[in-house]
């Protein structure tokens, strides 16, 4: 029985440190080893890599899309999901603690996928697991699936990820997805361009990290066409209800409408990328410049998230 | 002029001085004194040519591990540990900066999940040039170490 036991907590361990928290969880060869895996399954995306598991989806605050995508990757490779979409619906609303939610759960399946309001929920949960935590996004912390479907991305479109100018456009301040992509990319020289008012600027933070890394930036609040020696224009949102002065959001928000008229002068290689949802920032009129890339960049998550899905369950 | 003993001599423990004096009762506290048995004398407000006002703390019968007093290195990083044998300071220790504090911080970001569900603080201790940051185990944000909060 000791043998068991002890066989038993060292699988623990070693699943447990298969959990995907944040994007700096993971080394540059596992990035990259990550980004080969999704090519093979955007070649095959029916391997039955999962069949017989179990995975648990729960997202304490909705997400359509990000839970969407992470189900229909199990379920193409053969698994079977649980759980809930909506906090609601879930004991947590009873008060049951994260720790208790956790540890039933992993009772039932073999893997963890985790939407969480609090930042910093999935990082506890990996600690307190038995089976690998996914993390689908923690507050405005950290959406590592999402970091790596933008590298996938970038990768499928320019060919390299290397020596690549980024400009990143909007909400710096709070947008997680570029503040992870920033950590991402830094393993492979980029040169960053910031544009975003004042109000919602890059975090000194990141701008230290990029110092610390010879990361190359500048910083605007323009759009207009400082985006004209980019290889990527990253949009985000800009958050109506982050500006304390809502005359300011409406003197902003407009700003940072990219429209097809202002991508006459950009690269030829020059790709638009967006997280989604879009509300203005990106007029209905780019998308069908063969430059805008968002709703295939959506598609690629479906890949990623299958390679992901992979690693951290062991399947091949 | 003739010294003034004010606070009377340890024969074995732990002395810990040159506490800045507005710190003194959260040195108690990161400590658990409070709670702890052995006799302990206090004493607060005295004159300091170092620091104007500092708090001495005598801990009878108790020497201190370095990870312990290392806690208060991050509220009072001058303060002086003395290990006290029959009334001689057998080691002057001084205090470092662990490289991760835990329970004593509360994160500043109240959406972090350490504010919200009962869950253990975890800081990492980073140097920014001369600066030190704590960062936060769990929610990533980083505060810089004259703004952190003490539980």
């Amino acid at each position: 029985m000791e043998l068991v036991r002890q066989l038993t907590n060292i699988w623990c361990h070693i699943m447990k440190n298969n959990s995907l928290v944040s994007i700096s969880d993971y080394s540059k060869e596992e990035i990259l080893a990550i980004l080969d895996s999704a090519a093979d399954f955007e070649a095959n995306p029916n391997r039955k890599t999962l069949d017989g598991k179990v995975i648990a989806t729960l997202f304490f605050e909705p997400s359509t899309r990000t839970r969407l995508s992470f189900e229909t990757a199990v379920v193409r490779l053969g698994g079977s999901i649980i759980g809930f979409s909506d906090a609601a619906t879930s004991s947590s609303s009873k008060g049951e603690t994260l720790n208790d939610t956790i540890l039933m759960v992993s009772c039932y399946a073999d893997a963890i996928v985790m939407r969480h309001p609090l930042e910093g929920a999935a990082r506890f949960a990996s600690e307190v697991a038995p089976v690998p935590i996914v993390n689908a996004g923690d507050g405005s912390n950290q959406h590592p699936s999402q970091t790596l479907l933008d590298l996938y991305s970038i990768l499928k479109t320019q060919g390299t990820l290397e020596n690549l100018t980024i400009c990143l456009v909007g909400d710096l301040k709070y947008g997680r997805t570029v503040h992870s992509l920033i950590m991402a990319m830094s393993h492979f020289h980029p040169t960053f361009k910031f544009i975003a008012p004042d109000e919602l600027k890059m975090p000194d933070e990141y701008k230290v990290f990029c110092d610390k890394n010879n990361i190359a930036y500048t910083e605007a609040n323009e759009l207009t066409d400082n985006f004209n020696d980019s290889d990527i224009l990253y949009m985000t949102r800009v958050q109506k209800e982050r500006f304390q002065d809502l005359m300011e959001y409406e003197r902003v928000k407009n700003v940072y409408t990219l429209k097809n008229d202002m991508l006459a002068n950009s690269k030829p290689n020059l790709r638009i990328l967006h997280p989604l949802p879009r509300v203005t920032e990106i007029d209905p009129d780019v998308d069908s410049n063969e430059k805008a890339y968002y709703f295939r960049q959506a598609q690629n998550g479906l890949y990623v998230r299958q390679a992901i899905m992979s690693k951290v369950l062991n399947q091949k | 002029m003739e010294k003034e003993l004010k606070v009377a001599a340890l024969r074995n423990g732990t002395v810990i001085d040159h506490i800045p004096a507005d710190k003194l009762y959260k040195v108690v506290s990161i400590l658990h004194l409070d709670t702890c048995e052995h006799q302990i004398t206090i004493g607060n407000n005295l004159d300091s040519a170092k620091v104007g006002k500092k708090g001495i703390i005598k801990i009878s019968d108790r020497a201190f591990e370095e990870d312990e007093t290392n806690k208060i290195a991050l509220i009072a990083p001058n303060a002086k540990i003395n290990i006290i044998r029959d009334y001689l300071v057998v080691e002057k220790r001084p205090l470092t900066l662990p490289a991760e504090i835990k329970e004593i911080v509360q994160c500043a970001n109240p959406n972090c999940i350490t504010n919200n569900q009962p869950v253990t603080t975890r800081f990492h201790v980073q140097f920014h040039d001369e600066e030190v940051m704590l960062k936060c185990h769990y929610c990533e944000r980083e505060v810089q170490r004259d703004k952190v909060k003490i539980k």
